[in-house]
């Protein structure tokens, strides 16, 4: 069973990936973006640590749900609505249980996935963040590791696609060739949902 | 007499952008278009809270609250996280005003039209009427 202490040591876990890798994700944002998608989830991340343990949420879905606000409150950009939906709607679909399944919170990220995909717009194949989560999502049934390896796998496949939302996709044909700076970073999140069941 | 106050009440204009100049030139130009005859309740929340380009919940919310007259708020955005932000805060339920509307318009035509309607005492749909049809006015 997954409780708040585990849900707030992968926010915590993301918080430190996004901090270590922040400049790689600028760098990936510069060619196809507006080089800032680094420094603004890690504005938002440490918010989230901060506010976490402040406020110290005792359910699964409070952890989210908080995290989720903070985003949008704090990242000012795209990824803050997008990132803060995909945290909210995951928390608000665990709802009030002080513990939760592994298959309970499957559910939940899915719910969380697609309220991305009607916030943004996006479909698998767009070179977003969705080409990393939805495989991961598929993957969770297979454990946390398989859901890793799937989400850097699908941000790894972004790499030859064309960009068709946000701003690479003005781009048109000249975003072919880089690697999604959202995917990317979904699959730090994913990572970190990993590194914090031990994995 | 309520329904009377009632007609009178204004639905309040957020504007919001990636640059607060941007925001705030634009409020400015509408009011002034609409010829400023009525004060119609109207905010720019443009940038981040530390000025930067972006967009900020908080700015948003703020500026949301502060034209609130009762009768609705338009919300005019420019793109990307503008209209991501707006969206989510829609979402959340209890971040804006009741009756607030992600408003689907050009940004400067869209908030001269709004603000010119809105001045006339017209409520939110026909304000929202208004700004969406700016996108059917072609230039050549």
């Amino acid at each position: 069973m997954l409780d708040a202490d585990f849900f707030r040591r992968w926010m915590t876990a993301t918080a430190a990936s996004v901090d270590r890798e922040a400049e790689r994700l600028t760098a990936l944002d510069s060619p196809i973006g507006d080089a800032d998608h680094g420094s603004n989830l890690q504005r938002g991340f440490t918010a989230v640590a901060a506010e976490l343990e402040k406020e110290a949420p005792r359910t699964p879905g409070a952890v989210l749900t908080l995290a989720g606000r903070q985003l949008i409150s704090t990242v000012g950009g795209a990824s803050g609505p997008l990132y803060g939906t995909l945290l909210r709607r995951t928390g608000k679909a665990l709802g009030e249980a002080s513990e939760v399944s592994e298959d309970q919170f499957a559910q939940a990220l899915r719910a969380g996935v697609d309220a991305v995909m009607t916030l943004g717009g996006a479909a698998p194949g767009d070179k977003t963040m969705i080409d990393a989560l939805v495989p991961a999502v598929d993957a969770l049934g297979d454990g946390f590791a398989a859901s890793r390896a799937a989400a850097e796998e699908g941000a790894l496949a972004t790499t030859p696609l064309q960009a068709r939302k946000g701003r690479a996709s003005y781009l048109g044909e000249r975003s072919i060739g880089h690697q999604d700076p959202g995917a990317t970073s979904s699959a730090l999140l994913i990572a970190a949902l990993a590194e914090a069941h031990g994995e | 007499m309520s329904d009377a106050k009632a007609s009178e009440r204004l639905v309040g204009i957020v504007l919001v952008s990636h640059s607060a100049q941007v925001a705030a030139a634009v409020a400015e130009l509408a009011q002034g278009l609409a010829g400023g005859a009525t004060a119609v309740p109207i905010a720019p929340a443009g940038g981040t809270e530390g000025g930067e380009l972006g967009t900020s919940a908080e700015l948003i919310a703020a500026a949301a609250a502060s034209v609130d007259r009762g009768a609705g708020v338009a919300i005019i955005t420019d793109l990307g996280s503008a209209v991501l932000t707006v969206k989510a805060l829609l979402a959340e339920g209890d971040e804006l005003p009741d009756n607030s509307r992600l408003v689907d318009a050009p940004f400067v035509e869209g908030a001269v039209a709004a603000v010119v309607t809105a001045a006339t005492g017209a409520d939110l749909a026909a304000v929202e009427a208004a700004a969406t049809e700016a996108y059917t006015y072609r230039k050549t």
